[in-house]
């Protein structure tokens, strides 16, 4: 063999090496990408078994009970419920309003450069030091007890930066042409925003709402720290009823637990009923996450098809 | 008017960071007034919730430690490869139905994850390993790493598909396979970016507090062994706010201490990884 050939010889072995791994680590590649997927789907089926025979009417109109096959989930439904909807009345005009400021009228000064890394920084802070932030802010410092106010309080400030950062995203996609045709037949800035800007970034700004809730709905660790209960056997003052006043804002002080906090109380319970209840309560969890994430993906594909700047 | 309303608005989000800050300051403070810092740090048990109370954070430090580093160990490599894959090697189709998927991952609450590494992942280890306690730092760690990693794969993946295809071309110009470029060239060209999501993977592992408060029992430990209940900075504080804690108390206090601890150590990481993430930004766009 002359010195030529040995060299082809080398390149093609090196050639089909480097062919051979390659091939090697696009399997190990898929590998890796669906693991966690697999996982997931074992996670579903695992809780599906364990907690599909628990499921029926009962278990989401009863009260918890010492008794597990007694035990049903309605103060935790019905106290997320409450969560759920102060929290969005809190988290959404503040975060878009601050979006508004920081896309539309902030100029790029240290200040603003500053909230934005603050922001940065709040959307990474564990959600257990939020239950902190509220334990000594709300609960002592506001005085507002273990109440469901200062529940959602305290969620709404822990996803707000998901908030902000989804409604600024989606501002700053509104074309500035939208703008200068709007002061061009005569509007005031605020006018322009208001009646331009704001409804055309809106389906972008409810997704990320929703996303920010989907959030919300699972945290349990800072609900755990302000003091939400683990064990409650009522609701929430109803806040509309048919009688004068019909209007009953007490609820809003009343002790609550939630949804993910009932699923933690069972899970933690060393006799395998109580872990039944928690697989059946992780259902219904899942299923309210899965549907909301459902329809921000729905939103987020539809407009993003149908609007054409 | 109108603008002033705003600007106090996006203001909120600073006075949220002074509260988390001051809250936290001024309980560690008064903490601190009863317990000397180098006993904090130094004592080698943790007992505030005993008669015989010592007040050494190393116990939950090793415990956070621990499960962050096996989460780690799971969710690094299998994030990377998955990122380098979907970068580098898989359709675009592939890709953008991927990604969604995962990111469901990353959705699903995190105590349904502690149920999972309790009720499912624990048992299935026992028949491998018959030492292993119920409750112990591999289980949730593991089912940690799985939560952590979309993070990973994702963030890694939008910073190597942010480099160039110039340089990608170059690499097979000079005959490179496809496995040497995307080791040689974007990898080392979308660094920080990769960087920046392992660093943030970190600090979520260390901030994760239902999957450890559930699975890992919540037995304060000085050890590195991950076979035996462990308990973290996190399930701690979420321990003693379980019992009735009345303000004011050392042990309230404790949690106010351990929470300034976690809130410097994340911070510290997401400042890093913020800082990173803006480099990879301004080379490519």
């Amino acid at each position: 063999m002359n010195g030529q050939e040995t060299i082809r010889v080398e390149i093609s072995d090196h050639k089909r090496i480097g062919r051979l791994a390659d091939r090697a680590f696009s399997i190990l590649g898929l590998f890796a990408t669906t693991v966690g997927l697999a996982v997931l789907l074992v996670l579903l089926i695992d809780v599906f078994i364990d907690g599909y025979p628990r499921l029926g009417w009962d278990f989401l109109t009863q009260y918890p009970s010492r008794k597990p096959e007694n035990a049903g989930i309605l103060s935790a439904w019905v106290g997320t419920a409450w969560l759920m909807v102060l929290t969005a009345l809190i988290a959404f005009p503040l975060g878009v309003a601050s979006a508004t400021y920081l896309e539309e009228y902030g100029r790029k000064s240290w200040l603003t450069g500053f909230i934005e890394i603050n922001i940065a920084n709040l959307a990474g802070v564990p959600s257990i030091i939020y239950g902190l932030l509220g334990l000594g802010l709300f609960v002592r410092g506001l005085n507002l007890g273990r109440s469901v106010l200062a529940g959602a309080a305290t969620l709404a400030i822990l996803v707000l930066p998901i908030v902000i950062l989804a409604s600024r995203e989606s501002i700053r996609a509104i074309p500035a042409s939208i703008r200068e045709a709007s002061y061009a037949l005569g509007a005031s800035k605020w006018q322009t925003i208001r009646h331009q800007v704001l409804p055309a970034a809106m389906p972008g700004i409810l997704t990320g709402t929703i996303l920010a809730m989907s959030r919300a709905i699972g945290e349990t660790a800072p609900l755990i720290t302000i003091g939400a209960l683990t064990y409650v056997a009522f609701v929430p003052t109803p806040p509309v009823s048919l009688e004068p006043p019909f209007i009953h804002p007490q609820g809003l002080f009343d002790a609550f637990t939630a949804l993910p906090i009932q699923v933690f109380n069972w899970v933690s319970r060393p006799q395998k009923a109580f872990s039944i209840n928690a697989a059946a309560g992780i259902i219904i969890l899942l299923i309210i996450t899965f549907v909301m994430n459902g329809i921000a993906v729905y939103l987020r594909h539809r407009y993003q098809k149908k609007i054409r700047w | 008017m109108i603008e002033g309303a705003l600007f106090l608005s996006a203001l909120l989000s600073v006075f949220i960071t002074v509260g988390i800050i001051g809250v936290l300051l001024f309980e560690t403070v008064s903490f601190f007034g009863e317990v000397s810092i180098l006993d904090f740090l130094t004592d080698t048990e943790w007992t505030p919730l005993f008669a015989d109370k010592h007040f050494g954070i190393l116990p939950l430090f090793t415990g956070t430690f621990l499960t962050t580093l096996i989460a780690m160990a799971v969710s690094l490599p299998i994030g990377l490869i998955s990122a380098i894959y979907l970068s580098e090697y898989a359709s675009d189709r592939l890709r953008t139905t991927a990604k969604p998927f995962l990111e469901i991952l990353a959705a699903i609450p995190t105590v349904v994850y502690g149920y999972f590494a309790l009720l499912f992942v624990t048992p299935l280890l026992q028949k491998i390993i018959p030492d292993l306690s119920g409750f112990n730092a591999l289980s949730p760690g593991i089912v940690m790493g799985i939560m952590i990693i979309p993070i990973i794969s994702s963030l890694s993946e939008d910073a190597m598909h942010a480099v160039p295809n110039g340089l990608r071309e170059g690499g097979y110009a000079l005959g490179s396979t496809r496995l040497q470029v995307a080791l040689r060239v974007v990898l080392p060209a979308a660094f920080s970016g990769v960087a920046a999501s392992f660093i943030l993977g970190i600090s979520r592992a260390v901030g994760e507090t239902m999957i450890v408060a559930v699975a890992a029992g919540l037995q304060p430990r000085l050890t590195l062994n991950p076979f035996v209940p462990v308990e973290t900075v996190t399930a701690y504080i979420v321990q003693v706010s379980l019992g009735d804690t009345p303000a004011g108390t050392i042990e309230y206090r404790t949690i106010f201490a351990a929470g300034m601890s976690l809130f410097v150590v994340t911070f510290l990481l997401n400042i890093i990884s913020y800082s990173l993430r803006k480099r990879f930004r301004e080379v490519y766009e």
